[in-house]
């Protein structure tokens, strides 16, 4: 916030307050410790055991684009409020624009890096598009809408064939390149410190539009639209900036997935996908862009490695009925499961902002209950 | 009714109400009703419950249509019915169509596939342009509107640009947000860093974030919160969460204040320091206010002018010693005497 | 007589579709219509009492299906064979149906219970998630005892088929026709003439006020979810006989079409969600009939979205609840 914060008591209060007021150096700084650990930290058992070190590198530069996918949504769901089911539809936009844009397919070979500007700009397109028609709808009404969205997507890509060569996919995707190192299947470090990068960049300034005019503007908003309203924000642009600067954050995502995988395809982009992410950014902590951040690695790990060697494991060890299940299959139920235990007892999340905590918890007030924003017409 | 005035100038009117009326479906709830505020001047609303005052201030503040009648603040008629709302999306397609016909006709003239693309995707940007200036309403697009006849009554956010802050009956402060940040909300017209400005967060955007803190602070002071910046809106007392609805609402710096009923549920020292407060709005920042109020008290001690509404209807209209003892007034509130 | 001119309108437009689709896809359009019909009573339903949409209620549905599926199979261990005995049929049919929809109805006041009572003055998001998170359950459920692949369901009613107009009908298909209407008119009944059904309703109007007068919310709520996943129960029974082979997906994209439905014919109003179910079947069923199965998903969704930025009202717009 731009008012110096109160400095608490204790002996963290002033490093808190010392990160509070460097936001963007202190965001730097610790992704580029987090970027250099991680790859040290796997070479130790039990890490170091269950995998190589090129996997865990590669799987997380895959996680990566999981916690760029769940920051964006952190920034339509988490700080706007506007419920999207349909997010993985952004995701694909950014994809096929890099698909379309740097592959055998179309015959283009436009480097990946301005490529990585274009996606993230067809996506703040098309959050503006699909964002349009969603404006006037509330909470359960724009999910449902946003659902749609997340399907036809996919659909049209599937069965407009002739453009997107439907369920095969656009193959022979190219890898980025610079001037002195070509990127490619068998090394995952340059994929590694890519998204590292471009996730320090992104939290940034997730953290910069949270303290900013507009990031108030969208708290207002999601707070109560008619009070936002009238107190002078233009409710419109305010909600399509959120989808746009959203989805552009999943264009990122997906032209950097793109390249790493060399092949788009519309099963990439189903219902799953937007749920996951929407599961990372509540489980993690809506509204938190470190939280949403260690939510989305957590699940993706989770996803990757703990269910395999869970069940690896229960092989191994023979547990009688736990070797049967093969838990990557129901990692789902374990999503809704954890997802309904979640709401149920800890609703703002594993870390979620302290603003969040204080909503999901009131304490009921005799004082002046401040009514949900039902239409106060006429009162 | 109207005070004598000389053959000079038209009182300064800083908001008038003209035949103002308001149905929904079959039932009226505000029928022809006529109301000027003189710049300066505290006006109140007042009558029994039901009379339709929130529904009238809800027409004034663009919440919704009027079903005829219009509103002119400080001379310019922003709201009113809506006029030949329908021709609105002809225009935005318009140049798009036009380009695409003289694209057609090139194409037909030369054949060359260049010139139908070129022209396509001029026609394609020209749309986007069109659906942007609908979204954003600059000036000059509001202008081409008024010329092409349409009339788009002026919504909530708009009329805050007018000059015009209000508050709540029933408390809509930002709940979870502290006191300074919702009245940094409050300034949000008055602020102009953009989301790029954010981002890149130019040394621009810092100043104007410093800015706005210290004139927030100012604010809270002014209603008497001073120190609280920090209070979390859903954890003030009832007393404070309505002042801070007018720092709020002074954020945007108005011209003209409405405030629904802001000593509902106060005790007489609350009244009156809220009392005090409006007083000091009127004389130390020239305001001028519109208040809804049922505290009779209120309504005779700082009105200039007092408007009766009863049914939907202006039953009476005048100062406070006139309404005092105006029958029709009385009757209204007490019911007829017993014959 | 005030039926008369509805009832007209009704046979008018049946006689239309059967005109659009010819005779074999009417056959279709009716069983699908009825399902959508039956499952977007449910999604009206609870949505006009408590605002929800209750996600997990396409996967009600799908449970249902494969439990009537359980039924049949094992514990009245029939094979995939028509009964010829009418009197063993009608048992039969009997015992699968309602115990489908008591079950069923069960399990809807569980979910009810221990996932979205707990979050009724939650903000709206929780119960929103928490609906998804149970729609995954159910589904990872129903794979982990059933695996993924189609499951075939035992086709227990005879195939006698009825000559009409240059095609046949199934006698199953006017059987199933004639349940979903016998159900849906029941519903109608019950909400309009029971004092159970004025609680519901008087709870979806304004809900402090229906407690003020003594209403038992929780227990008007319950019975709102039993209703809604019985009907979503009989569906599923109508579904297995009638499409032959369940899968543990299918609550997902049925379930978003019957939502449609429900919107599509003003949520909250019970007729509407009958007329809604009737037509998105109808849309479904043409598009497949002018060769555009693949585009059926996108055209429902698009309807969806068309309804509800254009006229969230729906066609019948309110009645079971109003709301601004």
């Amino acid at each position: 916030m731009s008012a110096p914060p109160a400095v608490r008591n204790g002996s963290s209060g002033g490093l808190v307050a010392l990160i509070r007021a460097h936001r963007s150096i202190s965001v730097l700084v610790g992704w580029a410790l987090v970027g250099a650990l991680l790859p040290f930290i796997v070479l130790v058992p039990p890490f170091s055991t269950f995998q190589a070190q090129s996997l865990w590198i590669g799987g997380f530069a895959n996680s990566g684009v999981f916690i760029l996918l769940a920051l964006g949504l952190n920034i339509v769901v988490g700080l706007a409020g506007l419920l999207d089911l349909g997010y993985a539809a952004f995701f694909a936009i950014g994809s096929y624009t890099y698909a379309f844009g740097a592959s055998s397919f179309t015959g283009l070979h436009v480097p990946f890096w301005p490529m990585l500007l274009v996606g993230a700009f067809a996506a703040a397109t098309f959050g503006i598009l699909l964002g349009a028609p969603t404006l006037r709808l509330r909470g359960d009404y724009l999910a449902i809408v946003t659902l749609g969205f997340g399907e036809i997507v996919p659909a049209v890509f599937l069965n407009a064939d002739t453009y997107t060569r439907g369920t095969n996919g656009i193959g022979g995707v190219a890898q980025p390149a610079l001037p002195f190192l070509q990127f490619n299947f068998s090394d995952p470090v340059p994929f590694y410190v890519t998204m590292v990068a471009i996730l320090a960049v992104v939290m940034v300034f997730v953290y910069r539009l949270q303290g900013s005019r507009l990031g108030r503007a969208w708290m207002a908003v999601r707070e109560d639209e008619l009070a936002a309203a009238s107190s002078g924000v233009n409710t419109v642009t305010t909600k399509l900036l959120a989808f746009a600067l959203g989805a552009s954050t999943a264009g990122l995502a997906g032209v950097f997935n793109a390249s790493k995988l060399g092949i788009v395809s519309p099963d990439q982009f189903g219902f799953a996908v937007s749920f996951t992410v929407l599961a990372m950014v509540v489980l993690g902590g809506m509204g938190n862009a470190w939280g949403v951040a260690i939510g989305a690695f957590t699940l993706y790990e989770i996803q990757s490695v703990v269910l395999k060697g869970l069940n690896q494991f229960f092989q191994q060890v023979q547990v009688p009925f736990l070797d049967t299940i093969d838990f990557v299959q129901y990692q789902f139920l374990l999503y809704g499961l954890a997802l309904v235990a979640m709401m149920l007892l800890r609703p703002e999340g594993l870390f979620p902002s302290r603003r969040r905590q204080r909503e999901l918890h009131q304490v009921s007030e005799d004082v002046a209950d401040v009514p949900p924003p039902t239409a106060a017409l006429g009162d | 009714m109207t005070a004598a005035v000389s053959a000079a100038a038209p009182p300064d009117y800083i908001l008038q109400a003209q035949k103002v009326t308001k149905r929904f479906g079959g039932l009226v709830a505000v029928r022809d009703v006529d109301l000027e505020i003189v710049r300066g001047s505290i006006v109140s609303l007042i009558g029994p419950n039901g009379a339709g005052k929130t529904t009238f201030f809800n027409v004034i503040v663009g919440i919704l249509d009027p079903t005829s009648g219009h509103v002119r603040i400080g001379g310019q008629s922003l709201i009113g019915r809506p006029v030949r709302a329908w021709l609105e999306p002809v225009v935005w397609f318009t140049p798009a169509v036009v380009i695409a016909l003289l694209t057609a006709l090139l194409f037909a003239v030369t054949g060359t596939p260049a010139v139908a693309a070129l022209g396509g995707a001029i026609a394609l940007f020209g749309l986007a342009a069109m659906f942007l200036a609908a979204i954003i309403r600059p000036r000059r697009y509001v202008a081409l509107l008024t010329q092409a006849g349409i009339f788009r009554s002026a919504k909530p956010n708009e009329m805050v640009h007018a000059g015009i802050g209000r508050t709540f009956q029933n408390i809509r402060l930002f709940a979870n947000m502290t006191a300074l940040e919702n009245v940094l909300v409050g300034m949000h017209t008055k602020l102009h860093a953009n989301a790029l400005d954010a981002l890149l967060s130019t040394p621009r955007a810092r100043a104007e974030e410093v800015r706005a803190a210290a004139r927030a602070e100012e604010l809270l002071a002014l209603v008497g919160l001073a120190g609280s910046g920090d209070v979390v809106a859903r954890n003030m007392p009832y007393g404070d969460q309505r002042r801070l609805e007018v720092a709020r609402a002074l954020g945007s710096d108005p011209t003209l204040l409405l405030l629904d009923e802001p000593t509902a549920g106060m005790n007489p020292r609350e009244t009156a320091d809220m009392m005090t407060l409006i007083n000091r709005l009127r004389t130390d920042l020239g305001l001028s206010v519109l208040l809804i109020e049922h505290d009779m008290r209120v309504v005779m001690g700082i009105s200039d002018r007092i408007f009766v509404l009863d049914h939907g209807e202006l039953i009476a209209v005048g100062t406070p010693a006139e309404i005092r003892t105006n029958p029709k007034v009385i009757e209204a509130y007490l019911g007829k005497p017993p014959e | 007589m005030r039926v008369l001119r509805p009832a007209a309108v009704v046979i008018g437009a049946l006689v239309v579709a059967f005109a659009i689709l010819g005779i074999q896809q009417f056959e279709n359009f009716l069983t699908l219509g009825a399902i959508y019909a039956l499952v977007a009573l449910g999604y009206t339903m609870v949505y006009g009492i408590i605002e929800l949409i209750n996600f997990a209620h396409g996967d009600v549905f799908m449970v249902s299906a494969f439990l009537s599926m359980w039924i049949i199979t094992v514990p009245l261990g029939l094979a995939d064979r028509p009964i010829d005995n009418p009197l063993q049929l009608t048992a039969v049919l009997v015992i699968v149906v309602l115990a489908t929809m008591v079950f069923m109805g069960c399990i809807g006041v569980i979910i009810e219970r221990f996932a979205y009572r707990p979050l009724r003055h939650a903000p709206r998001l929780a119960p929103l998630i928490t609906a998804i998170g149970v729609s995954f359950i159910l589904q990872n459920i129903i794979q982990a005892i059933f695996s993924t692949s189609p499951i075939s369901v035992p086709q227990i009613f005879p195939k006698t088929k009825f000559e009409i107009l240059g095609g046949s009908i199934g006698a199953l298909n006017i059987f199933m026709v004639v349940v979903a209407i016998v159900l849906m008119v029941a519903l109608q009944l019950f909400i309009s003439r029971t004092r159970l059904g004025r609680a519901m309703r008087s709870t979806a109007q304004d809900r402090e006020a229906a407690e003020l007068m003594g209403v038992d919310i929780n227990q008007t709520i319950a019975i709102t979810f039993f209703i809604a996943a019985a009907l979503a129960g009989s569906a599923g029974v109508i579904q297995g006989q009638y499409f032959g082979s369940i899968q543990y997906n299918l609550g997902f994209f049925a379930g978003l079409k019957a939502f449609t439905a429900a919107v599509l014919g003003g949520i909250g109003n019970t007729t509407g969600a009958a007329i809604g179910g009737f037509v998105i079947a109808f849309i479904e069923v043409f598009a497949a009939q002018v060769g555009l199965a693949r585009w059926s998903e996108v055209a429902v969704f698009t309807v969806l979205i068309l309804v509800l930025v254009f006229r969230p009202s729906g066609i019948l717009g309110q009645a079971l609840g109003e709301r601004a």
